[in-house]
């Protein structure tokens, strides 16, 4: 498990954006009610980040082309995006986000 | 069980037929596209095609899971040449005749070419994945580029010209690129962006002839300078694909004229997208040319020409008339540009500096007509869902 930050940390209704030498890819997390969810934080279609989009109940909006994706699924809802984000199981102890790290290992890409 | 047919399958019309399924259509559907391809994506032709980064398949509009969810029969390589609004006959390219009950016009715009130049192998106009693999290979060999007109199209090109290591110059009729539709003080940040990247601006000219025999050597221009090029592409705005419909019964002006349910003047015959001339809210008739107009029209089109084919009246249903959204990558930044400003508004700083990043407002009478960022992606959303909000009470 690696430990990203403190449930404190999240303020509701933003996305923040944790992007460390430690992790294979910049993530992405969001807290919607008691639950935080965790996504990657660069957009399927091209270079941006989501983190700077705009978080519309559990869906973050891309800044550059509007996409939309579900951070319970991944899944965006119209293009220019086609292909859906990565999703991370989080796990909240003592107050403290972890995400599994055989889930945030870099990947190849799908292209 | 009725027909529809989807005439183009660009982006519009291939979220058009989407749209019809996703509401319910469980008819017929054919779709009818010009070119022989699969659907593809356009935005990326000026710049990761040309580039080398993206190949046909990376653009692809639809993959085998969505065409089998899409249900239809596609007509690719064939073109629709006439309409008969009475017996409702598409007559098509290869000589065949479909009867449909319904149909989509998203036939688009081609590009404007240079009139009365002779036609040469290294002019180019960029619009097709045809148009972008000939160009990029003629980027592959060293040579003078020269770019006529500094839309974004041309600005896009010059960009990716200049990526790969051309020597590029942009032609410009005005005093400078997109000056018209963004006043000055956007249209010298553009023109900053070219000349900081070594592409000069040729202004307030425009060209009178193309010197060379196969191939261009150079263009002429209206000030009587000659300028030295190998490559010239010509970036010079779209021309409405609507001499199909002559006859039809579907009025046209400049676009098929749609009201603000992309209803055409005949009945069951809808428009969306680029070819589309709506008239919004307001009474104003916009014909827009931007991506995202072509991804969002068709839902409107779809349900209405969905409610008409019931017997209901598509007054009913959400119009058309969204805040306008349009994107553009030259060189390294990003530009966004949202509403509708006209070039006289007056351009005002929110954050940054018009020599880097920024997000820049344009007002009229005290309310915002418009946002423009470059590099800034998220105090522009932020801004443009504010304008969002008073675009839809306004």
């Amino acid at each position: 498990m690696i430990q990203l930050c403190s449930v404190e940390e999240l303020t509701p209704g933003t996305v923040t954006r944790i992007a460390r030498p430690d992790l294979p890819a910049p993530l992405a997390l969001v807290k919607v009610g008691d639950r935080v969810f965790c996504i990657d934080d660069t957009c399927s279609h091209e270079t941006a980040s989501l983190s700077d989009g705009w978080l519309d109940g559990h869906e973050v909006e891309c800044p550059l082309h509007e996409s939309r994706f579900d951070v319970r699924t991944g899944r965006p809802d119209c293009p220019p995006a086609r292909r859906s984000i990565r999703t991370h199981a989080v796990r909240l102890v003592d107050g403290i986000v972890y995400v599994e790290e055989s889930s945030v290992a870099a990947e190849e890409p799908a292209r | 069980m009725s027909t529809i047919a989807v005439v183009g399958v660009g982006l519009a019309g291939v979220r058009a037929g989407e749209a019809l399924r996703a509401q319910g259509h469980d008819g017929r559907l054919v779709m009818i596209g010009e070119e022989a391809v699969e659907p593809y994506d356009r935005p990326p032709l000026s710049k990761q095609v040309l580039l080398g980064t993206y190949e046909a398949c990376d653009i692809a509009l639809t993959d085998t899971a969505s065409r089998a969810e899409l249900d239809a029969e596609w007509l690719l390589g064939t073109r629709a040449t006439a309409f008969d609004p009475v017996t409702r006959h598409l007559t098509l390219s290869d000589g065949q005749s479909l009867h449909a009950e319904g149909v989509v016009i998203a036939t688009g715009a081609r590009a404007r070419t240079l009139s009365g130049v002779p036609e040469l192998d290294s002019v180019h106009t960029l619009r097709t994945l045809d148009d972008a693999r000939r160009l990029r290979d003629d980027l592959s060999r060293p040579g003078r580029v020269a770019v006529v007109g500094g839309g974004f199209i041309g600005a896009e090109v010059a960009s990716a010209a200049r990526a790969l290591g051309h020597e590029v110059t942009i032609v410009e009729f005005e005093q400078m690129p997109l000056l018209r539709q963004l006043g000055s003080a956007a249209a010298g940040v553009l023109r900053r962006l070219h000349t900081d990247h070594g592409v000069p601006l040729v202004t307030g000219v425009s060209v009178t002839g193309l010197v060379g025999r196969d191939r261009v050597q150079a263009v002429s221009l209206s000030d009587g300078r000659s300028l030295p090029a190998d490559v010239v592409v010509v970036g010079i705005g779209a021309v409405p694909n609507t001499e199909w419909l002559a006859g039809s019964g579907v009025a046209l002006d400049n676009g098929v004229l749609t009201d603000e349910w992309c209803r055409t003047t005949v009945p069951g015959v809808v428009a969306a997208g680029d070819v589309a001339a709506y008239r919004c809210r307001g009474g104003r008739r916009l014909r827009i040319e931007h991506w995202t107009n072509a991804r969002d029209m068709p839902a409107t089109a779809a349900r209405s020409l969905l409610a008409t084919l019931r017997g209901e009246d598509p007054v009913e249903q959400p119009a058309h008339d969204p805040l306008p959204y349009v994107w553009s990558d030259q060189y390294d930044s990003h530009l966004q540009i949202a509403g509708r400003p006209d070039a006289d508004d007056a351009l005002e700083l929110v954050s940054g500096s018009f020599d880097s990043g920024f997000v820049a407002v344009y007002r009229r009478d005290g309310a915002v007509t418009g946002v423009l960022a470059v590099d800034s992606p998220k105090e522009f959303g932020r801004l443009r869902r504010e304008l969002r909000g008073t675009w839809a009470t306004r």
